[in-house]
């Protein structure tokens, strides 16, 4: 096993999970006025795929972003600031978390309109080949936006012309509350394979296994072959949006979901970084680092600024 | 100068725009069949190739979330829709997603995207190939919409709007591809958000867009003739961003107003042109600012419905009699635009 793959991914993982636990244990101060859509569980899932990216590979997210932010590159102080909507933020506050990007890393945009982010990474897919610059386009979504037109339309599109777009559909198997077998005729995977594109499915929580899934795939696309398709399963930890757990609201039962909180995906990657040769000091010492940086920037965001009022017309326009 | 129609005048913009900047192409429905919506994109993909000038799936909604895409990646799509009726599909990209991107990038991101549609009367189009929608696109922050009438401002505005950084909705008027006019040679581009006087007059000011300036002017003509009424008329040309100015100051001039839209006028531009006329002309003002637009219903098919349906000049020139109570002048023997002159089906 490789320790600075295994490590780094760990970083990801770890960063991830204690930056949505800082969020948990501020949010219901009520200085955070912005919903959150945490992502707790997915976190191997995520880094994994990242991790399988380039630097220049752009990226496209949901509401459910925080992840793919985080482990994309984007600033942990850029991250809180705009969470607290501070002028420091990465969009000035106006973003919030359910509109986060951080274009200087690759992440060019988010939507929290279900699917309608899929064609805007599919013209970037686009642009990618059309300009040959090598880099890959990746778009992560839920199941739920299997169900949207435009999902069809933008897997068809990509297929036929061959665009190198990487599809990731984050599978929780919910839709806010709704469960999948109360929403869907199809098959996800099977479906989309009659569209003549690779499918590979999932449902580990280790990072190391995804990236290893993802890779394949990337260089798939990367190589010109068209996209394919990441089929990735995982258990959402908390409610729809919002901080806590929600076992109790009765649409799912938390004893079914006991071997999902077994293989904890930071758990697991930090088994995958020490038998990979990280020492538990070099792994303590990374997780130390993780948090003084998330509370350094915790603590710049509350001591930001408010956006100045000028700021609510600015930037409509170019 | 040259004599081109207005079809000829959008293919020599997007050939200029496209010899200047290779990032920009074409794409949509019918973009590169035999029939080139309606002779607009002639000869571009026999210049420029497929790769910049190509069809797509029928997928309106996703085309325009690809162009956005592209165009967050330093491309410049146009995107072109046959009827503005089939470009509702979009709105969601628009709306939700064209339209905020930029700001919730804390202006890191621009999306210089054109969107070209044709809209309104052609023959019998009935009520969904017949919209015009402007409205309905200038209320969303984030988007500018353009209506070039005369051939030159359709070079003009249609390059201006492909060179512009932002979200353009350029709105192309069926009957008005016909239509012949000085053009400029060489490059030529106007800005967003200036208006033009198309005719100048002292009596009463017609802000009208689109169609509905070659209407007016017709009613000008005619009220001039038998009443001896000078009217102003004013296009506007970009509906986003308004300029209110060059609006403002006819009004000031003549102290009385007809805004003839080509559209719906509740909740419509002839609404907030209204407006603006309201607050910032009212000490000049001599009568109430009037209104001409679509009836509000669907527009229906058979011709007789369909005249009744539509503004033109003489219900131009009968809304400028009563607003300066003159008595209803014969039309009997006036000469007004009727496509049968010139314009025969299907399409």
């Amino acid at each position: 096993m490789n320790t600075t793959l295994h490590t780094e991914l760990y970083r990801k993982v770890y960063t991830v999970r204690m930056a949505e636990e800082r969020i948990r244990a501020d949010y219901m101060g009520d200085e955070m006025k912005t919903p959150v859509h945490l992502s707790l569980g997915e976190e191997g899932l995520v880094a994994g795929v990242v991790h399988a990216l380039t630097a220049t590979d752009k990226v496209f997210g949901t509401w459910r972003n925080h992840a793919l932010y985080l482990t994309k590159g984007g600033s942990l102080d850029d991250f809180f600031c705009e969470l607290y909507g501070r002028e420091t933020g990465v969009a000035c506050g106006k973003a919030g978390s359910m509109h986060l990007s951080s274009p200087a890393h690759g992440f060019l945009a988010s939507s929290a309109v279900v699917g309608s982010i899929l064609p805007v990474a599919l013209g970037a897919a686009y642009a990618q080949k059309a300009q040959a610059t090598g880099d890959i386009a990746a778009v992560f979504f839920g199941d739920g936006a299997t169900e949207e037109g435009v999902f069809w339309e933008t897997l068809n599109y990509a297929a036929l012309a061959k665009l190198p777009l990487l599809f990731v559909c984050e599978d929780n198997g919910l839709a806010i509350h709704s469960h999948i077998q109360n929403r869907q005729s199809y098959d996800i995977a099977t479906t989309v394979k009659t569209f003549n594109l690779p499918v590979f499915t999932s449902d580990s929580t280790d990072a190391g296994e995804i990236h290893e899934l993802a890779a394949t795939a990337a260089a798939a696309v990367r190589r010109g072959e068209g996209p394919a398709f990441l089929l990735l399963k995982y258990l959402r930890y908390l409610e729809h949006v919002g901080v806590n757990e929600d076992f109790s609201a009765g649409y799912r039962c938390k004893e079914d979901c006991a071997d999902w909180f077994d293989r904890d995906p930071v758990r697991v990657q930090r088994a995958n970084a020490l038998k990979a040769g990280a020492t538990e000091a070099e792994i303590a010492a990374l997780e130390n680092g993780i948090r003084a940086a998330i509370e350094a920037a915790v603590a710049k965001a509350t001591a930001s600024a408010f956006p100045a009022l000028d700021e609510l017309r600015k930037d409509v326009y170019a | 100068m040259s004599t081109l129609t207005y079809r000829n005048a959008i293919v020599a913009a997007q050939v200029q725009e496209m010899e200047r900047d290779a990032s920009v192409f074409l794409y949509g429905l019918d973009v590169s069949d035999h029939k080139r919506i309606f002779g607009s994109t002639a000869g571009i993909v026999e210049k420029f190739g497929p790769e910049r000038c190509f069809i797509t799936p029928t997928a309106e909604d996703s085309m325009a979330g690809f162009g956005l895409g592209a165009a967050l990646c330093g491309m410049r799509p146009v995107h072109i829709h046959i009827r503005v009726d089939f470009m509702l599909l979009t709105i969601n990209q628009l709306a939700n997603m064209y339209s905020n991107l930029r700001y919730m990038s804390g202006g890191r991101l621009s999306a210089p995207v054109t969107m070209r549609a044709v809209i309104g009367r052609g023959w019998g189009q009935s009520c969904q190939h017949s919209k015009s929608m402007q409205s309905l696109f200038a209320h969303i922050p984030g988007i500018k919409v353009v209506m070039p009438t005369s051939p030159a401002d359709a070079k003009g505005l249609l390059a201006g709007a492909i060179r512009d950084d932002n979200p353009v909705v350029v709105l192309e008027h069926r009957m008005l591809y016909d239509i012949e006019g000085e053009v400029p040679d060489g490059e030529y581009v106007i800005p967003m958000g200036k208006g033009r006087v198309v005719r100048e007059g002292a009596d009463l000011t017609v802000i009208a867009t689109s169609w509905m300036n070659i209407e007016a002017v017709k009613a000008a003509e005619i009220l001039e003739r038998r009443h001896g009424v000078s009217l102003e008329v004013v296009d506007p040309r970009t509906i986003h961003p308004l300029d209110e100015e060059l609006l403002v100051n006819s009004v000031n001039k003549t102290g009385r107003c007809l805004v003839a839209d080509y559209d719906w006028t509740f909740c419509g531009f002839s609404a907030e042109a209204a407006a603006l006329i309201g607050e910032r002309c009212f000490g000049a003002l001599r009568s109430p600012v009037t209104r001409l637009g679509f009836a509000h219903v669907p527009c229906p098919t058979t011709r007789p419905l369909e005249n009744a349906f539509y503004p033109n000049a003489e219900s131009i020139v009968r809304s400028v009699e009563k607003t300066l109570d003159l008595p209803a002048c014969d039309l009997s023997g006036e000469v007004f635009y009727t496509y049968e002159h010139n314009f025969k089906g299907p399409f």
